[in-house]
């Protein structure tokens, strides 16, 4: 765990880069320091491995004053991403990924294995191993900067914008892959970046700065898009935040409406009979959706039977425990405009069209 | 004198510098590998002393930041003619000395010799290492390396090839000083260009004007073999295999802009 | 030529007497900062002019630029008092031609610029290079409207350093015997025994410098008045 406790930077001039900043980041979380540029938070993220000494205040790591600690030997049980990875040029990718672990004084051997292992893990194949920098993408650096800093296992990772510099493509690719590499390893992640959607899908919470270096608020996401603090936090987290909001808001009880289905196994004559507007829902033994039938499609070639490869499986599915954007999502991706439903087990629930959707949006007060 | 033309003189050079008894002292001459012995020696030792200066103290003004006005200082040394600079050195120095050794005109030659010496190694270590990326060295610290370590294992191989080729400059620029040292008068390669004019022995002058430019030829392929063995093709963008390789070789694109004044 | 050497007139030998030599030896010393100027001056014209087509050969022709590099890499390692003495049997003069130095400083700037050309011509960006193209320019009026203007910068960064190291190498020139400010080196040497004499020494220093730095600022300032599309980037 990473605590600031009331801890300052004010440069010799008088600009004061952060002030006062009262945050935790809890052990095993990512936490998001977002904010305008000039807020202080790729200031306080820096204060936290000393490449930045507070002037005021103190900052925690596990309880401990890092102020106490000799700048070097703090470092090195940090983990640090920056945004253009700084890779060291003249080194092949294993032995800049091996960098940490050799200096702490691991054998080359191990380490250079280690780290084949850990290319692997942030998805580069071994074949670049004994490539150099320059040779790589800007994303695939980033990757090998995130090998980098894992390489000795540090408990704490700080990421000063380490998506920043790619194209918004390989950014998305990168942060799903950076959520699925937490997933599994659970360490304690201090994120700073300027993006706002960013920070929303990567944050377990999120803590908006403002000009100046003040914590304007700190909450999780959902929080931060449904309860804005004040103007700033709300014209910083934008416009549509309504809309982003349904993304973590559970409907609770879904008005379902109930739709004819049929079995996979089914001849085309029992389907046909039963569709409502020409559409007929088919399941799959387990009652689980596999997708509409249209009944202008006609049965398979030369047989009575449905024509699987006719269905259209549509967008996504929701789940009965879904979120409203969830919901919305798959009413508005169905072919029939009825989004489908499932239990927890999967199996076909009911249906909800788009129209029901947004008046339960609306009911609730606070898309606006 | 050389009426001949062209080509009768190349063969008159030619056949100065292959007979043997140019190549061994007499008693009454100094052969062709007594002078290039010299002309090597001077050339080292004065390398080795810009070196031992320059090095460390542009590696220390890139590494801190500190002290760039020391750059620009030796820069403007740069517009001294070095002749006139040796001979100034030379009347200076010399009546000091008398005795039977040349020591008198070794001093004045060295010094002249290092102040060239040591403004393109001075600005190419210290542009070498000012031009290290940022985010390189901020990566470096950030994982923990200290000063030393930032500066030996990543700053240093980083600047090597600019480090490498402001050797070569000064290289050069001494080899082709210590020529003009014969001026003074000492002893090197151009003793045979001086000597060869005086006497009007054109062939001995041309000789020495090929052995001159031979020397720096040679010691120029040998420090670019040097940059080829210690720079990372990282660096050098030298890479076996053409596919995914980038553009061009980053080496060339560090244009030798040194002043060779000598 | 060294008729100077017969009458140290100049009472003082301290340096700082340099000024009442140049006085003493006035129109002697103005006709050696005279050829000076010029034996440095020309070259370095000359040498462009021939450096301009090269450069943009091996820019326009990829496979040239390396052999072209190495080959203008080879003459600049060469020491410049070696191609002094080697520049007429190559081509045939005889020694102590008076084209002799003039030839030898010319293949210098050659050797300097065809680099610095085609580096220059290297850093026109490709968008501006693609507009000019796209609005119809013929490759000739691009190279003279465009390419050549943008890389003026660059160009004269080079030609910078070969006027200034020019300077430094006619005055090399002059202890083979030419005559230009070197002499005033040749005159302190053998006016130093058994004493030192250091006005003509001093004198060749300072008029050396000076003419570096006027030249060196004359080139600065016609690139000013080239390219003043810099000057209102730089006042905004």
């Amino acid at each position: 765990m990473i605590r600031f406790e009331a801890a300052s930077k004010t440069y010799p001039d008088g600009t004061i880069a952060v002030d006062a900043l009262d945050l935790v980041a809890p052990s095993g979380q990512i936490t998001v320091l977002v904010g305008p540029s000039g807020c202080g938070k790729t200031t306080s993220l820096r204060m936290i491995n000393r490449m930045i000494d507070a002037t005021g205040g103190r900052i925690l790591l596990d309880d401990q004053d890092i102020g106490k600690v000799e700048p070097a030997e703090l470092r090195r049980g940090i983990g640090y991403v920056i945004q253009h990875a700084g890779l060291f040029p003249h080194r092949t990718i294993i032995d800049n990924i091996a960098s940490v672990p050799i200096m702490l004084g691991r054998k080359k051997k191990q380490a250079r294995a280690d780290a084949m292992e850990l290319l692997e893990r942030v998805g580069l194949d071994q074949k670049f191993a004994h490539r150099y920098p320059v040779q790589l993408s800007g994303g695939q650096q980033q990757r090998v900067g995130v090998a980098r800093a894992l390489a000795a296992d540090p408990p704490v990772m700080l990421m000063d914008e380490p998506f920043s510099a790619v194209d918004p493509v390989v950014r998305e690719q990168l942060q799903d892959e950076f959520l699925r590499l937490q997933g599994e390893l659970g360490k304690t992640i201090v994120f700073v970046t300027h993006d706002i959607d960013e920070a929303i899908k990567l944050g377990d919470q999120v803590a908006v700065l403002r000009v100046g270096g003040r914590l304007a608020q700190m909450a999780t996401p959902a929080e931060l898009l449904s309860n804005p603090i004040d103007d700033f936090v709300a014209n910083f987290v934008g416009r549509d935040r309504g809309y982003r909001a349904l993304g973590f808001e559970v409907v609770g009880a879904l008005p379902l409406e109930p739709e004819p289905t049929v079995a996979l196994s089914s001849s085309f004559d029992q389907a046909a009979r039963a569709a409502q507007d020409g559409w007929i829902l088919v399941l799959d033994d387990a009652r689980r959706p596999q997708g509409w039938l249209a009944v202008d499609d006609g049965p398979a070639p030369g047989s009575e039977a449905i024509n699987p490869v006719t269905l259209r499986r549509g967008g996504t599915v929701a789940d009965v425990d879904g979120t409203y954007r969830a919901v919305l999502d798959a009413a508005l991706s169905s072919p029939t405009g009825r989004g489908v439903v499932v239990d927890r087990d999967g199996a076909f629930a009911g249906t909800i069209n788009a129209t029901q959707v947004v008046e339960l949006i609306e009911s609730r007060g606070v898309a606006s | 004198m050389a009426k001949g033309g062209g080509g009768a003189m190349i063969g008159q050079v030619f056949s100065w510098l292959t007979d043997p008894a140019h190549w061994r002292d007499t008693a009454l001459d100094t052969g062709i590998t007594t002078q290039l012995l010299a002309h090597v020696r001077f050339s080292l030792i004065a390398l080795g002393i810009a070196s031992a200066i320059a090095l460390p103290l542009g590696l220390f003004i890139g590494h801190t930041r500190r002290g760039t006005f020391l750059v620009a200082g030796a820069n403007a040394l740069r517009a001294l003619p070095s002749v006139g600079l040796l001979v100034l050195l030379t009347v200076m120095i010399a009546p000091h000395f008398h005795g039977r050794t040349d020591i008198g005109y070794v001093i004045p030659t060295e010094i002249v010799l290092v102040l060239l010496a040591i403004p393109p190694i001075l600005s190419n270590t210290y542009a070498g290492v000012d031009t290290v990326d940022p985010a390189v060295t901020d990566a470096a610290r950030g994982m923990g390396m200290r000063g030393r370590q930032v500066l030996f294992d990543v700053e240093l191989p980083c600047s090597l090839p600019l480090i490498l080729s402001g050797l070569r400059s000064a290289t050069l620029q001494v080899i082709a000083t210590a020529t003009i040292a014969s001026f003074v008068p000492l002893g090197g390669l151009g003793r045979f260009i001086y000597d060869g004019l005086q006497q009007q022995d054109y062939p001995q002058m041309i000789g020495g004007g090929v052995l001159v430019a031979a020397l720096a030829v040679t010691a120029d392929l040998l420090l670019a073999l040097l940059q080829r063995v210690t720079v990372s093709r990282g660096i050098s963008g030298r890479f076996a295999t053409k596919g995914d390789a980038p553009a061009g070789p980053i080496e060339g694109a560090i244009t030798r802009v040194e002043v060779e004044a000598g | 030529m060294i008729a100077a050497a017969d009458s140290p007139s100049s009472a003082s030998s301290s340096p700082w007497h340099f000024f009442g030599y140049f006085m003493d030896h006035r129109s002697e010393d103005l006709g050696w900062l005279w050829t000076h100027a010029w034996l440095s001056v020309v070259p370095v014209i000359v040498g462009l002019l021939i450096a301009l087509p090269l450069g943009w050969l091996s820019r326009r022709y990829g496979w040239l630029y390396p052999p072209m590099m190495s080959i203008t890499g080879l003459l600049y390692t060469i020491p410049s008092i070696a191609l002094f003495v080697l520049v007429p049997p190559l081509l045939g003069l005889s020694s102590l031609d008076p084209l002799q130095v003039p030839i030898a400083l010319t293949v210098y700037s050659v050797a300097l610029l065809v680099r610095v050309v085609a580096d220059g011509l290297a850093s026109v960006p490709d968008e501006v290079n693609q507009a000019a193209t796209a609005i119809g320019y013929t490759r000739a009026r691009r190279l003279f409207t465009v390419e050549l203007p943008v890389a003026v910068p660059v160009i004269a960064a080079g030609l910078r350093v070969a006027t200034v190291s020019n300077v430094s190498m006619v005055a090399i020139a002059g202890t083979i015997g030419l005559s230009n400010l070197g002499q005033l080196f040749q005159i302190g040497k053998d006016l130093s025994t058994p004493t030192a004499y250091y006005p003509p020494i001093v004198l060749g220093i300072v008029l050396c410098v000076l003419l570096a730095l006027v030249l060196d600022s004359v080139i600065l300032l016609l690139t000013r008045l080239a390219t003043p599309w810099r000057r209102a980037v730089a006042a905004r």
